[in-house]
């Protein structure tokens, strides 16, 4: 789960890492009020969606005095930001974070992630702050450092002290670099995030050690341990749909194509997109409707497949194990009569009561097309739709 | 021959009394796998169906002599339950339980340093050897006993190709899921080690998907160190980055991860990787011809 900027520098306040003073501002008079409290002659008007690039976006603008807050509030508040994270669609800004403006003497890169390969929670950091840390990565790997973390110590000191020296902190500044790197662990670890990147980490001019940004993700799996976090979930930046199904216990996420696609099991509902646009196609969706898929479950997977109005066919692609094909395939021909579906549907089951199952399909006297393979099915549906 | 699991193998079940964890007990007992005990705290000394059910994975091993465990415990208790296994000193353990915090998960890993036990999961089917155990959720009946070592991080993904190469007359040695998650105990290589050191599989088939980068360390170890045919395939081409494909583990982050990157490091380390999810069995087939080795791969 993702939050906004200004809700993660809350977060981390708590913990003792260093913020800029900020307020959110939902409405223009807002952010004039919010400048006027923070008191500061300068001042960052910044869009809080939940994308990266947005200040090469215009979403980001310093402000000089607060006629400079009312104007650019104006032009970001409901502005649509194309970043290189929003697809091309974009992201209308509903809420603004106003903060005050500092004195940037240098900016660094510092961020938490989960590492697969060992199994542990690792801190990253680098000299080169601002840019895209991926960019850093291809062209430059030599400049991250590394600290892999021992869960039973947490981030040790001396770990802190040694990325603080190799991204060249300034000396004098090392422990508290330090301080706010074990805070951020903290964080990171109380909050069950599953990324919290700082980018920019800046030093001021007055000798603070600060996150100028702040991106903290939530392993969502253990979001029913905080409620607090639950409760800073925006629903307008997620996928309408995607919300519905979650409802539901499916996974679902939209994509462009025009073939909605309905499976069992997160690795083969992957594959199953890849066959149909490997046979030409293009999948609208992907939906995993999981082991235990009841008619219940199959009527509300249709709908909400139905809802995304580029959707022109259906490609069902069962492997019923434990479940059992007639089961399904009663589901599906009961599911398509009630919400009457008239686009073309094609149906490939396998697994236990096969036979059976295509009988129901064939009997319905729906227009369904069975098919005899994950490959004849995706040929059919891609067909179906041109 | 086979990897892990055989007909010797006493399993109890973590999680007994709950409806997923009996429902596939029964399913264990009657594809004829040993199931000797059950843990659930609080019901020591009923059983159900007569299996006995112990307070403590300890007393149940002490009681049944099992040797391995499958779990099917709720997500906030599952990572208590691995290590109460672990510390049972049991050889393997299984857990198929989805939704595990990682967080949990990299406490279980540094908890099992220096034991001996190995976990396959969590968010996984289990492992099955055809015709001699199954633990775990997937469909007994589309298994048969063979040559071929299956390994995948998707369950379903794993029945398709085990039905992909039965249909083709050509049965299993040992079917491991082993999940998808992003922290986990066995992953391809460990597994694939076994498959090699085993007399009595021939080839092996790895079915991964994006994120992370275990199928590209697995490439490297393949072309090192293994001596039977690799056939593979990568779900996910098409998915786009960011996004979480279902299992926590299966997301494209940092421009890394993608399966295009995964095929070509596969294919470069002479990984035949099936072009889609409906060709596994058929490119298996086609490597096997080409190394004359179908005629001994085929089941009788």
């Amino acid at each position: 789960m993702n939050i906004h900027e200004y809700q993660g520098k809350e977060i981390l306040k708590q913990y003792g890492v260093k913020v800029p003073e900020g307020r959110v501002a939902f409405t223009v008079e807002e952010a004039v009020e919010a400048a006027k409290a923070l008191g500061t002659q300068v001042n960052v008007v910044k869009a809080q969606i939940h994308a990266g690039g947005r200040g090469k976006a215009g979403g980001v603008k310093v402000a000089k005095n607060l006629d400079e807050v009312r104007t650019y509030a104006q032009e970001i508040l409901g502005k649509v930001l194309v970043t290189h994270q929003t697809g091309p669609e974009g992201k209308e800004v509903k809420r603004l974070l106003i903060e005050q403006g500092c004195d940037i003497k240098k900016e660094y890169y510092v961020g938490v992630v989960v590492d697969r390969a060992t199994g542990s929670v690792v801190m990253m950091a680098s000299e080169e702050g601002g840019t895209e840390i991926e960019e850093v990565a291809e062209r430059t790997p030599e400049k991250i450092f590394k600290e892999v973390i021992d869960p039973v110590t947490g981030l040790n000191a001396f770990q802190a002290r040694r990325l603080a020296y190799a991204i060249n902190i300034p000396k004098e500044l090392i422990n508290k670099a330090a301080k706010f790197m074990m805070s951020l662990y903290q964080a990171f670890v109380e909050k069950d995030c599953s990324i919290a990147e700082i980018n920019p980490l800046v030093v001021t001019g007055d000798g603070e050690v600060m996150a100028l940004d702040a991106k903290l993700n939530f392993d969502s799996n253990a979001l029913y341990r905080h409620p607090d976090i639950v409760a800073l979930r925006d629903l307008d930046e997620e996928d309408e749909k995607e919300i519905e199904a979650s409802k539901f216990d499916l996974a679902y996420i939209a994509l462009d194509g025009n073939i909605g696609c309905m499976v069992n099991g997160a690795g083969l509902a992957m594959a199953t997109m890849d066959i149909v646009k490997f046979y030409g196609g293009d999948p609208a969706n992907f939906l995993d409707v999981g082991g235990g898929a009841t008619e219940e479950k199959v009527t509300e997977a249709f709908k909400i497949i139905l809802r995304d109005e580029k959707v022109k066919g259906i490609f069902v692609n069962i492997f019923g194990g434990i479940m059992k094909c007639d089961v399904i395939a009663n589901g599906v021909v009961n599911a398509a009569k009630q919400i009457k579906l008239d686009k073309p549907l094609v149906v490939r089951l396998e697994g236990t009561n096969v036979e059976l199952g295509k009988k129901i399909l064939n009997e319905s006297g729906l227009n369904i097309v069975a098919a005899e393979s994950m490959a004849d099915g995706a040929e059919k549906i891609v067909s179906l739709v041109k | 021959m086979s990897i892990l699991v055989n007909k010797h193998t006493k399993v109890i079940t973590q999680g007994i009394t709950g409806a997923t964890g009996l429902f596939h007990t029964r399913g264990a007992v009657e594809y004829g796998t040993q199931m000797v005990g059950g843990v659930t705290p609080g019901k020591g000394g009923t059983e159900v169906d007569g299996i006995p059910i112990f307070n403590t994975v300890a007393e149940a091993v002490e009681k049944t002599g099992a040797n391995a465990s499958v779990i099917y415990v709720a997500p906030p208790f599952a990572a208590d339950a691995i290590m109460e296994a672990v510390d049972a000193e049991l050889d393997l353990v299984i857990c198929i339980t989805e939704g595990i915090p990682v967080l949990d998960m990299v406490k279980v890993k540094r908890y099992m340093e220096g034991k001996k036990t190995k976990l396959i999961g969590p968010n996984c089917p289990g492992v099955i050897t055809p015709g001699e155990c199954k633990i775990g959720i997937m469909p007994g009946y589309i298994h048969t006993p063979g040559k071929v070592g299956i390994v995948s991080r998707s369950g379903t993904l794993t029945y398709e190709a085990v039905h992909q190469t039965s249909t083709r007359g050509i049965g299993q040695s040992t079917a491991v899921g082993i999940g998808g998650d992003p922290v986990k105990g066995m992953e391809f290589i460990d597994v694939l080690k076994m498959f090699n050191e085993d007399p009595d599989t021939e080839a092996v088939i790895m079915i991964g998907e994006i994120g992370g980068t275990a199928e590209e360390e697995a490439a490297d170890w393949i072309a090192a160190n293994m001596k039977k045919p690799v056939v593979g395939f990568i779900g996910g081409q098409t998915a786009p980055p960011g996004k979480r494909m279902g299992h926590a583990g299966a997301i494209i982050s940092g421009g890394k991860g993608t399966a295009a990157e995964k095929i070509a490091k596969l294919e470069s380390c002479g990984v035949r990787v099936a072009k889609t999810p409906a060709a596994i069995g058929e490119t298996l087939v086609e490597v096997l011809k080409e190394r004359g080795m179908l005629d001994k791969v085929m089941s009788k």
